[in-house]
This record gives structure tokens, C-alpha cells and sequence, in this order.
């Protein structure tokens, strides 16, 4: 049995009268794919925004690599290994697309406290950049402004700029929203060859990734967790089926 | 410390908060729904004493000149509005602030060439000069009085419209969620308008109330604007509560720290230091109580709910 | 390759600036030099606001602070009889930092509205506390005992030295703001300006960068504040005056922001407009010239409405980020 790498015991999350969350017991084991599903609104983004540590939970507790994170502020957690990716495309669109790599394997190379040396002249950065847009397919497009790329071109970027803070566990959410069949098939090839290597947390809509990919799946509904199991166990899961696959799968 | 001097400064810190909150109320408003840095409030303030003061000299009537002042700058304010911040909505809060600086210089040349660049004297009615026996020994100027009255009200009338209505609860809503508001079909931009002309309204009967009592001259709407800020920084913005517990902290510590701090100082320090300390501090001692309020609460004590 | 090009279209400014003493002499026009020194403290100035504005996105509008606060560590070092002008800068660029820092420290943790007033109250409150001191001319303010001595070296009061070194100091600044801006400092500061989630996300924090940011950007101010005093021989609170942050700022965004050549072009337009609104004689006189503020206020609310894009976007090179 593989050690538990994220574990969520029991948050909670309500905004005014609304329980976005209610009392979520999650994990995620090391090495696994494990992908979040839900019905709109089930409160997938609040469940992520919790672990990647954009918002704080009203109760309960949050554990990464052994280490109670509850507390810590979202860059920290970065640091830590816990690298995210945004379901609206969230990239610095006025650098090029070997800046935002690059800034963020600077972001993980410790302090940027260099006042002289210019950053796109450093090559402990601006390799391992290249590197990551080498396998993610994007360095051909390296020197034009991120906000000049294709929607997929910019989700492939969001996803290189998690890789490049070198993480132990990835929270992507819905990585292939908004592409077409092509793109999204070739993303999801390229998610499989991460599978093993990295952690995966896969929040998606689109049944077809998330059943190529997903080692492990838990359902999402109305802030509570309602069913995990393996893709043919949430498949034949009658409750799930009412609840969301009924209409889609 | 005896307490007819205390109580006289209570009373002058509750008129000067009552002052700030009535710029305060309407500000932190524009701030809150518009989203919007409005260095021009601090000119319709001064429109408002300039008005009043004009209008009352030219009809005899200190009613009619109130009614005119609020008028007129409820004029100046709307199409001020139409025609040069309507565009800053969407703009960044750099633009905002740029432009409506151009505003203030605009406006204080004016007033300087239709009234000249020293200051002019407001006075106020007959019927509201002397003083009240308000306590054995306490004699407290009436008009001040009225002020604080005015001001009480003014909270009084902000709170029902605010809580009670259908007005307010959109500007509720409007503070706390701009689009969603929008996205309900309500028509944005006569609710900016009518948010903004309440705050110009506002703005207005601060500037003639205050006329009187401090100077009118150009340039006075930036004076108390940095106060103002001071008091929504305070207090949170986008919440009229906020600016009334602002406002009401600001007048009294600015008030007190004014009064009773030089003394308070020269029993701790030889009297010369604390001449020159004294005011020097008290000029001081809201912004330091700002920058100790951020610390502990950086939104303010009661920010509008997001 | 479009940043040589930009970088050399401002080289050429400065030489072009360099020239002035030799060539205003020969005009027989020393006014011109008194002009452009003026023109290039003011650039200083605004270019270190450039950093934390325009690179940083931070709307400070507290940033005359600074000039008086260099001022000040000047005159009043001066006023006691110390004129050493190594002792008397240090003083303005230390003193500056460190008020930075305390400023910095508060108000850096707030954004958008909260920063802009919190800025703006407490350099009211420095103003306020320069005019309270009667000691150093309170809201008059005093003349300049003696210019800042540098035991020889040089002579503040020789028009064509001080330009130049001025005109030394803007160009290092300069410099030293473009290595600033491309190191991973400056990229960090950047990022946090252009997508903050995105920056928290990378493992970045924000704020100690920013801080440092306005730091650095007091301090060059506040040297920028030492000169200023020095030229005009006069030391007075209104160098804080609020106003003085609100021209700082039009300077950086008429000059173009987060561009290189932004402040100077910028500072050079706003100053060369006021005086030309003020003392030009073909302007009419009591329709403009004696009101001249209306006319710039007007001017400005225009600019911020029709021309957001800036001077240096009409420089060779397109005048984008450097």
C-alpha cells in the first residue's frame, strides 16, 4: 500500500448561508491519478482552492508529505511540491512563453533576491525552461507573447508552468477545458506520460480524460464526497449514476 | 482637566466626525460600488461652501442658499459625472486617480477666478449664533450643535435607506457584488449616477455646513480629504457603518490629540519640548492610528462584506 | 534588434542633454540650463516612482515624501552648521530608506484603493509634521544655508557642474533601474504586478519584493530630494505637498510606463507645459496665464482620457517594456 501524499480530513468551507464544502474526507495516494467529479456547483474549484491554499477552510485539516499544510500560505505550499493549475487560463500574457516557464522555475530556485544579473541571461533558468516547453511541445512558440497564444497553446502553458516548479503532486483543474477534440486527446497523451512519475489530482467534466487517466475517482456532490473507487466501481455506482454520470456516460 | 473643557471637546470632536462623516458616507460609497478613486470629492465639498456662501449673500436667505448650495452641487456633481468620470469606471485606479487630480486642479483655479484666492468669509443666519447652556458652566455654540443634529440625522436617514429599502439594498448588493447586480438587469448606470449624485449631495451640505467654521478658501476640499481617507481606511470600504465609526474615531482623536496633548506632554517632558512635540504629534496622531489599525485589520474594522 | 534601438534613441537624449551647458552659453541663455537641471531632478525622481509604478503596478501617491525627506536631511544637516555633502546625502538617501521601509511595512500589504490612500495620508502627515517645525522654517520654509560641500571635488554653485553631475546621477540611475528591472527581482516584481494568483502559485510571495521595490524606490528618491534642495536653494514642506505626488505620477504616465525613457520624456513634458501655460507670451495673460492650473488640469484629465499610451511609445523601438 502506497503512503498517502495528500490527505484532507473533515474541511469544511461555507460562504454566508451557502456550504460549499461540507466535511470532505480525501486521499490521494503517491504515484496515483486520482480525478474529482461532479455535477456544476458541487464545489470542485473551492475543494482545490482549499488544498492549494487560496482559501482557508472554517474547519478541518489538510496533510501533504506527512505535513500538516492547514496553515500555510499558498506559495509555501508551492515550494513544498504542491504545483496547481488554473481552470481560467491564468498565465503572465504580456511576457513570452519561455518568460512564464521561466519564471517559474526561477519562483522554485529559492529566493529572487538578484538585483544585477539579467534573468533571461541566467541559464540555471532559461534551460530547464526550454526543457519543459521541449516536452510539453510549446518551444517552437517560446518567443511570442503568451497572450498572442492559441486557447490550447495556453492551457499546454499553464500546465508547463506547473511542471516547472518540479512538483511531487499536481492539482489540475480541468486542464482540458475549452479545447477541441484534437488538442484535448493529445493533452490527455501527454498527462499519461506523467502518470507514475508525478501525483495527480485531476479535477475534469471531460469523462473521456478523466476514464483514460484516472487511477482512482471520487464524486463530488454538494460539498461532500458521495463515492471513490476505480473507474469501474464509480462506473456501476447507482448513486453516482443519479447523481451525475446518468445524463453524461 | 476639568470637565467643561472635556465636554467641549467632545462636542468638537463629534462635529468634526459628524463633518468627516458626511464626506466619508459618500465616498466610501463610490469607492465601494464604482470602484471608483474620486480625488474630486474633496471639490464639491468646496463647491458646496462656495455656493452656500455665494447664495447667501445674494438673497438674504440662509434656507434659500442651503436648498441653492445643495442644488447646485448636485449639479456640478452630476455633470461632472457625465462628462468626465463616466469613461474611469472601467479604467484602473492609476487613471482614476490622475484624472480626477486634474479635476481638483480644474475646480480650485476656478473658484479662485470666480471668488478670488483668499479666503472669504461664510457667516451664518442670527437665528443660529450664540450659545446653549448645556450643562452648569458649559456654554456650547449652537450652530455646532445644529451640525452634530444635521449629522445624526443624515446617519438616521443613510441607515433607513440603506437597510430598509429597495435602493439600498441594491446598493448593498451593489458593494458587495457589482456584476451579479448588473447581471439582474438593474440599470447600472443610473444606479452609478444616483449613488453618485447622493455622495455629491452629501459632499455639499459638509462644504456650507462647515463654511462657517473652518475657512473658505481654494484648496479646502484636499485638506479634509485626506482625513476622509484616513476615516474609510479605518472604517472599510464600501460600508457606511464603516464610515460612521471612522469618521466618529478620526474627529475624536484629531480633536483631543489637538486639545489635550501638549499638556498631557509637558508633564512628562519639559514644557518647551512639548510645545514643539505637542502639535507636531497631534498633527500626526491619526495617521499613526491608521497605520496601527491596518496592521491588526488591514480591510478597515468593518469592511463591506465580499 | 528592437532594445539596442531603444537604448540607443535614449544614449542620444542624454548626450543631447550633455550639450546643453556649452550650447546655452554660446546662445548666451543660462536659463536653459537652470530649465533642464530642474527637468532631470525631476526625472530622477520620477524614475524611481517608475519602478514601484509603472514595473510594480503599485499606485503610490505618496512619493513626494521622499523628495522632502531628502530635502530635509540636506537643509537641516545644513541649518546646523554640517555641510558635508557625503554626510548630508547619505542622510537623505538613509533616512529616506528607512521611512520607506516604515511606510512600506503597512501600507504594502494593502492593494488598489486602501494603497493609494494610505500612501497619500501619510506623506499629508510628513507635510504636516514639516510645517509644524518651526525650527526649519515651518510652512514657509527656509533658504539653503550653504549648498552641499564635497570638499572640493565639485561646486554646486557653478550652473554647468551641478548640471552635470546631475545629469551623471540620471544616467546611472538609469542604468541601474534597467539591470533592476531584468534581474530576477525585477521579473518577480513584474509578475506579481502582471498576475498575482498565478505569482502565489509559482511559490512566490509577493510581498517582500514589493517592499524591497519601495525601499529602493524612497531612497533614490530621496536623493532626488538633496539635488532638488540644492537647485533651489530653498528648503520648504511643499516639496511634499500632496500635488508634488500627483505631478510625479503624471510625469511617469505621460512619459510612458515601465519604459526606460517614460520618466525623463515625462517629467520633461509636464515641466515644460506648466511653465509654458505660466509664462509664455503669446498666451494671453488673465485668460491663461494667470490661471494656468486650470488649463493644465483640463490638459491632464484629456491625457488620461484620450492618451493613455504615453510620449516613449513615439521613440524608435515602440517604446515597450525594457
Amino acid at each position: 500500500m502506497t503512503d498517502v501524499l495528500l490527505e484532507t480530513r473533515r474541511i469544511s468551507k461555507s460562504f454566508g448561508a451557502l456550504v460549499a464544502t461540507d466535511g470532505v474526507d480525501f486521499q490521494v495516494r503517491e504515484g496515483e491519478t486520482h480525478a474529482v467529479i461532479g455535477p456544476n456547483g458541487a464545489g470542485k474549484t473551492t475543494f482545490i482552492k482549499q488544498v492549494s491554499g487560496e482559501l482557508r477552510p472554517d474547519a478541518g485539516s489538510i496533510r501533504f508529505a506527512g505535513e500538516d499544510i492547514t496553515q500555510l500560505p499558498a506559495p509555501k505550499r508551492s515550494r513544498r511540491g504542491l504545483a496547481r493549475s488554473f481552470q481560467i487560463t491564468s498565465i503572465y500574457p504580456e511576457f513570452s512563453t519561455l518568460d512564464n516557464v521561466a519564471l517559474a522555475v526561477q519562483a522554485h530556485a529559492g529566493h529572487s533576491f538578484r538585483f544585477w544579473k539579467p534573468a533571461r541571461e541566467d541559464r540555471s533558468i532559461v534551460e530547464p525552461a526550454l526543457q519543459i516547453l521541449q516536452t510539453i511541445g510549446l518551444e517552437k512558440r517560446k518567443d511570442i507573447r503568451a497572450a498572442e497564444l492559441s486557447h490550447g497553446e495556453q492551457r499546454q502553458l499553464e500546465i508547463a508552468m506547473a511542471l516547472a516548479t518540479e512538483p511531487r503532486l499536481l492539482l489540475l483543474d480541468e486542464p482540458v477545458a475549452g479545447m477541441g477534440a484534437d488538442e484535448s486527446t493529445r493533452m490527455v497523451e501527454f498527462l499519461a506520460t506523467l502518470k507514475g512519475t508525478k501525483t495527480i489530482v485531476l479535477v475534469e467534466h471531460d469523462m473521456d480524460a478523466v476514464f483514460s487517466l484516472a487511477d482512482r475517482i471520487s464524486v463530488l456532490v454538494y460539498g461532500r464526497i458521495i463515492a471513490t473507487g476505480t473507474p469501474a466501481e464509480i462506473r456501476a455506482n447507482a448513486e453516482v449514476r443519479a447523481a451525475y454520470l446518468g445524463e453524461e456516460a | 482637566m476639568n470637565f467643561v473643557l472635556i465636554a467641549e471637546q467632545t462636542l468638537n470632536g463629534l462635529q468634526l466626525g459628524v463633518t468627516l462623516f458626511l464626506l466619508a458616507a459618500g465616498l466610501t460609497l463610490v469607492f465601494g460600488i464604482m470602484n471608483m478613486v474620486n480625488l474630486a470629492h474633496g471639490a464639491l465639498y468646496m463647491v458646496g461652501a462656495y455656493l452656500a456662501s455665494f447664495f447667501f449673500q445674494q438673497t438674504g436667505s440662509y434656507l434659500l442658499a442651503v436648498l441653492l448650495a445643495l442644488a447646485g452641487t448636485l449639479l456640478v456633481g452630476i455633470v461632472t459625472e457625465l462628462v468626465a468620470l463616466r469613461t474611469l469606471y472601467e479604467r484602473d485606479h492609476l487613471d482614476q486617480v490622475l484624472a480626477t487630480f486634474g479635476l481638483i486642479l480644474f475646480f480650485n483655479e476656478l473658484v479662485a477666478i470666480l471668488w478670488g484666492r483668499a479666503a472669504i468669509f461664510s457667516t451664518i443666519p442670527e437665528y443660529l449664533t450664540g450659545h446653549v447652556q448645556l450643562a452648569a458652566g458649559l456654554r456650547y455654540p449652537l450652530y455646532r450643535l445644529v451640525i452634530i443634529g444635521v449629522g445624526v440625522a443624515v446617519a438616521f436617514v443613510l441607515w433607513y435607506v440603506v437597510a430598509r429599502t429597495r435602493l439600498g439594498m441594491l446598493i448593498r448588493a451593489g458593494a458587495s457584488n457589482r456584476a451579479m447586480v448588473a447581471a439582474l438587469g438593474i440599470n447600472i448606470r443610473l444606479l452609478y449616477t444616483v449613488v453618485f449624485g447622493f455622495g455629491a449631495a452629501l459632499a455639499g451640505l459638509a462644504g456650507l455646513l462647515a463654511g462657517p467654521i473652518y475657512s473658505v478658501q481654494p484648496g479646502m476640499g484636499e485638506l479634509i480629504l485626506i482625513q476622509v481617507f484616513v476615516v474609510i481606511v479605518i472604517g472599510g470600504i464600501g460600508s457606511i457603518r464603516g464610515a460612521l465609526a471612522g469618521a466618529l474615531i478620526v474627529g475624536m482623536v484629531d480633536t483631543m490629540g489637538r486639545a489635550f496633548l501638549k499638556p498631557a506632554l509637558s508633564t512628562l517632558i519639559s514644557p518647551s519640548a512639548a510645545d514643539t512635540a505637542g502639535p507636531a504629534i497631534a498633527s500626526m496622531l491619526i495617521y499613526l492610528l491608521m497605520a496601527v489599525v491596518l496592521t491588526f485589520r488591514p480591510a478597515g474594522l468593518f469592511p463591506a462584506a465580499r | 534588434m528592437n532594445i539596442s534601438r531603444r537604448a540607443w534613441a535614449l544614449v542620444g537624449l542624454l548626450a543631447l542633454l550633455a550639450a546643453v551647458p556649452p550650447l546655452a552659453a554660446a546662445l548666451d541663455q543660462p536659463f536653459y540650463v537652470d530649465l533642464l537641471r530642474r527637468v532631470m531632478i525631476f526625472a530622477i525622481a520620477a524614475t524611481s516612482l517608475n519602478l514601484i509604478l509603472g514595473y510594480g503596478g503599485m499606485v503610490s501617491f505618496g512619493h513626494a515624501a521622499y523628495l522632502g525627506i531628502g530635502a530635509y536631511a540636506v537643509g537641516v544637516l545644513s541649518h546646523h552648521g554640517i555641510d558635508n555633502g557625503w554626510l548630508q546625502w547619505a542622510l537623505a538617501i538613509g533616512a529616506s530608506a528607512l521611512v520607506a521601509l516604515a511606510i512600506g511595512a503597512v501600507s504594502v500589504r494593502t492593494s488598489g484603493i486602501y494603497f493609494i490612500m494610505i500612501t497619500l495620508a501619510f506623506t499629508q502627515m510628513l507635510y504636516y509634521l514639516g510645517i509644524s517645525i518651526e525650527e526649519y522654517g515651518g510652512d514657509d520654509g527656509m533658504r539653503l544655508a550653504t549648498r552641499s560641500q564635497f570638499s572640493g571635488l565639485i561646486d554646486l554653485a557653478d550652473a554647468s557642474s551641478f548640471y552635470y553631475l546631475v545629469l551623471a546621477i540620471l544616467a546611472l540611475f538609469l542604468y541601474l533601474t534597467h539591470r533592476l528591472v531584468n534581474s530576477r527581482f525585477g521579473l518577480a516584481l513584474q509578475a506579481a504586478r502582471s498576475n498575482e494568483a498565478r505569482t502565489r502559485a509559482i511559490g512566490l510571495s509577493p510581498y517582500p519584493y514589493r517592499l524591497a521595490a519601495f525601499v529602493i524606490s524612497g531612497a533614490m528618491c530621496g536623493l532626488a530630494g538633496a539635488l532638488l534642495v540644492n537647485h533651489t536653494a530653498y528648503l520648504t514642506p511643499e516639496f511634499m505637498n500632496w500635488t508634488r505626488s500627483g505631478e510625479l505620477m503624471f510625469m511617469v504616465i505621460l512619459g510612458g510606463i515601465a519604459t526606460a525613457a517614460g520618466p525623463l520624456l515625462g517629467a520633461a513634458a509636464l515641466l515644460l507645459l506648466e511653465d509654458v501655460l505660466q509664462g509664455w507670451s503669446m498666451l494671453p495673460k488673465e485668460a491663461v496665464r494667470d490661471h494656468w492650473q486650470l488649463y493644465l488640469g483640463i490638459i491632464l484629465v484629456l491625457v488620461v482620457i484620450f492618451a493613455r499610451r504615453g510620449l516613449a511609445g513615439l521613440l524608435p523601438g515602440g517604446g515597450k517594456n525594457d
